[in-house]
């Protein structure tokens, strides 16, 4: 039983002829059984082979042994090795080479079963072997990743898809001259064939199916050195997709030649690209094999009891200032857990290098980038949470968990509403009694109007924000002396009310008390934002 | 005299007091510059300017300081202070004039963008007075960021300030 129609011999003979692969041929005759692109192609060639000397013996001679010129040398060049031994088993002995940029050897051979495909320049051919899947699996293995799933996407150079146009235009153009009818324009996407065949193969030497909604993704790269200018014409026929663009190394990009093939003219692309296009010496090469693993996220509370330790390095003119930071305390073990390629802090605000932060912590999360490790229990979070907090003395974490990307928003959202508690230590130049600072305890949702502090002004713009003091407790100490507990809208610069900022705080305490106030010590005693949920020790 | 820089640090921690003596040579019209290390500038009176002394009364502070140009007009607008007036070091920022007549020009000192003006000193100009390296100070200035380091330069020390003034008195007396 024949895999095409009748009414396709004329396509079928044409591009076999033109040096096309049968899985080629296949999906331009709309071909949509996923099975059959997955039979050997030697198996698919000798199909279409018979199918056509059917119907050459129903309808009269067609000529066969159309070889182009190329072709008759190479078979000369491959003489030795035996045409009839190729003939039968159609395998290249040469296989694909990974991450090898240079002409790989491979050449195209004797008969359609052994050339190059002048479509799909291999990618339906030694790209589909099970020496190309084994080729992939084991650089999937050796990265040593975890995963349950795979999603496989492919990269193919942009020239693919002109001569994907050209063979179109061919098949057309035949079917004008015999005056068949035209099928529509359904043939099946090359990419959509190449997962047909490869999917299967992958999943079985993976262990896992495949997934097109999976986390972990395995990518191949694909170039064609030798046909790379054929998309240059395009430039000159369609200059406006083609416009330079930042961190691209050409304009010949996938999407802008899909772009320009849209637009050219028919009779203008047949005018500067052959048709059918003519069969390439070299395969493919699989430039790059890479995986990738989707991002996994950490959330927790961290407490800072360092006066000197910045939340994130601080680095000046790229020169470290302080060595450490509450960042790096962090990530080190959790980087290391993961084996992840990077990290992305953030957190619920964040206090400045000489501000303590205590009580529950402050909320933060981490974004770790292409995880090799993903799956960790509950028991293995608390351990590594034990690691952190054995490794330093500045810093603690509490409630580290696994959260998803989503429910880092609720950690920002609370960020801006919620109310802080702060505990200073402050310093006034003229001598103060106990009943001097009494009154600060009375006060109730104190309005303040605060320009940008000077010491922030050089980066943020210039503005008069108003914020609430909710309440105040004071705690005498001595003469010079006394504690505030401060419980403030979000937002507030406490440092700024305390010392006033050159009266660009209004009020602030030395205005309240009437004397020049100081700042000597600040801490965070609580951030309210009520994510990541807290656990049970 | 007024009070100085306050106790253990003050909001000047972060200062670096530079001085301008004699400006356009007139005796003891001083300036101090305090740079903080995020490179903005905060202009304000020395403590040996005229106006500082003991029988002083101030009259009037006008911020315009030409027939179309007036400091309080600036105005600022993001990150990059848009639209901030550009300062050279012998701009006028304001004029300042006393009971008995005489009028200071009080000058940027540096060269940058003039980020804002203190306009509490406008209903209360005893601050001025009470309070110089604080509350009455002038005008913020922002320095280019290349030329953070160089605006200073032809200023001087605290240091260096000090020994002028030991000259001035021992000079007087
Ligand atoms: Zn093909």
């Amino acid at each position: 039983m024949s895999p095409v129609a009748e009414k396709d011999r004329a396509v079928v003979q044409l591009l076999l002829d033109a040096g096309t692969c049968p899985r080629c041929v296949l999906r331009f005759c709309s071909v949509g059984s996923q099975l059959l692109y997955r039979h050997p192609q030697q198996d698919l060639l000798k199909d279409l082979q018979e199918f056509l000397k059917n119907s050459q013996e129903k309808e009269g001679p067609v000529c066969l042994e159309v070889a182009d010129p190329p072709c008759k040398r190479l078979r000369l060049e491959h003489e030795e090795e035996g045409a009839d031994e190729l003939n039968h088993n159609g395998a290249i002995p040469q296989l694909p080479s990974a991450g090898n940029t240079g002409n790989t050897g491979n050449t195209g051979l004797d008969s359609s079963a052994g050339r190059v495909c002048n479509v799909c320049l291999g990618i339906l051919q030694e790209f589909c072997e099970p020496d190309f899947v084994k080729k992939v699996c084991q650089k999937v293995n050796s990265a040593d990743y975890q995963f349950t799933s795979f999603v496989f996407s492919v990269s193919l150079p942009p020239q693919l898809s002109v001569r994907e146009r050209a063979a179109w235009l061919g098949v057309k153009q035949q079917m004008r001259n015999l005056g068949l009818p035209l099928a529509k324009d359904d043939i099946v996407q090359l990419k959509e064939a190449y997962k047909w065949i490869i999917h299967p193969q992958l999943a079985e030497e993976l262990g896992v199916p495949a997934d097109g909604k999976s986390l972990f993704e395995v990518s191949v790269v694909f170039a064609h050195p030798e046909t790379d200018e054929e998309c240059h014409f395009l430039a000159t026929a369609c200059p406006d997709c083609f416009k330079p663009a930042k961190n691209k190394q050409s304009v010949f990009t996938r999407m802008a030649v899909i772009k320009a093939l849209e637009r050219i003219k028919e009779e203008d692309f047949l005018k500067h690209f052959p048709c059918p296009p003519s069969s390439p010496k070299n395969l493919c090469d699989a430039l790059e094999i890479q995986c990738n693993n989707g991002a996994v996220f950490v959330a927790g509370r961290y407490n800072k009891y360092s006066r000197n330790l910045p939340q994130t390095p601080w680095i000046i003119d790229g020169e470290r200032k302080l060595e450490s930071s509450v960042e790096e305390l962090i990530s080190e073990h959790l980087m290391a857990e993961f084996k992840a390629d990077s990290f992305n802090f953030s957190s619920s605000g964040r206090e400045d290098v000489d501000v303590r932060t205590l009580g529950n912590g402050r909320p933060f999360a981490m974004e770790l980038v292409n995880p090799r490790r993903i799956h960790f229990s509950a028991e293995e979070m608390k351990r590594l949470q034990q690691a952190i907090n054995d490794s330093s003395d500045k810093i603690q974490v509490r409630d580290l968990q696994l959260v998803t990307r989503e429910a880092i928003g609720r950690m920002k959202e609370g960020e801006e509403e919620k109310t802080k508690t702060y505990s200073a230590l402050i310093w006034t130049d003229k001598a103060i009694q106990r009943e001097d600072i009494a009154f600060l305890d009375d006060i109730k949702e104190l309005r303040l109007e605060q320009k940008t502090p000077l010491r922030v002004l050089h980066r943020r713009p210039l503005a008069v924000r108003c914020r609430l003091i909710h309440g105040m407790r004071s705690e005498y100490i001595d003469q010079h002396h006394f504690r505030l507990h401060l419980r403030t809208q979000a937002g507030t610069y406490i440092k700024e009310f305390v010392h006033g900022d050159f009266g660009r705080t209004k009020p602030n305490i030395g205005s309240l008390l009437n004397r020049t106030a100081d700042i000597l010590e600040l801490d965070v005693e609580s951030v309210d934002v009520d994510w990541p949920p807290s656990l049970a020790d | 005299m007024a009070e100085g820089a306050a106790g253990p640090g003050g909001a000047e921690r972060y200062f670096t007091r530079w001085y301008k003596p004699d400006v356009k040579g007139r005796p003891c019209e001083d300036f101090c510059v305090l740079q903080h290390s995020n490179r903005i500038c905060v202009i304000t009176l020395a403590e040996a300017h005229p106006l500082l002394q003991s029988g002083k009364t101030i009259k009037n502070i006008n911020y315009q300081i030409s027939a179309n140009c007036s400091r309080l007009q600036n105005k600022v607008s993001g990150k990059s202070k848009r639209g901030a007036q550009f300062l050279t070091e012998l701009a006028p920022l304001c004029r300042i004039s006393s009971s008995d007549g005489e009028e200071y020009t009080i000058y940027s000192c540096i060269r940058g963008r003039l980020i804002e003006v203190n306009e509490n000193i406008l209903s209360n100009p005893a601050l001025l007075q009470e309070k110089p390296s604080t509350e009455g100070y002038i005008a913020v200035v922002l320095p280019k960021f290349e030329e953070s380091k160089s605006v200073t330069q032809g200023l001087l020390t605290q240091k260096e300030y000090e020994e002028i003034l030991m000259k001035r008195r021992s000079s007087a007396s």
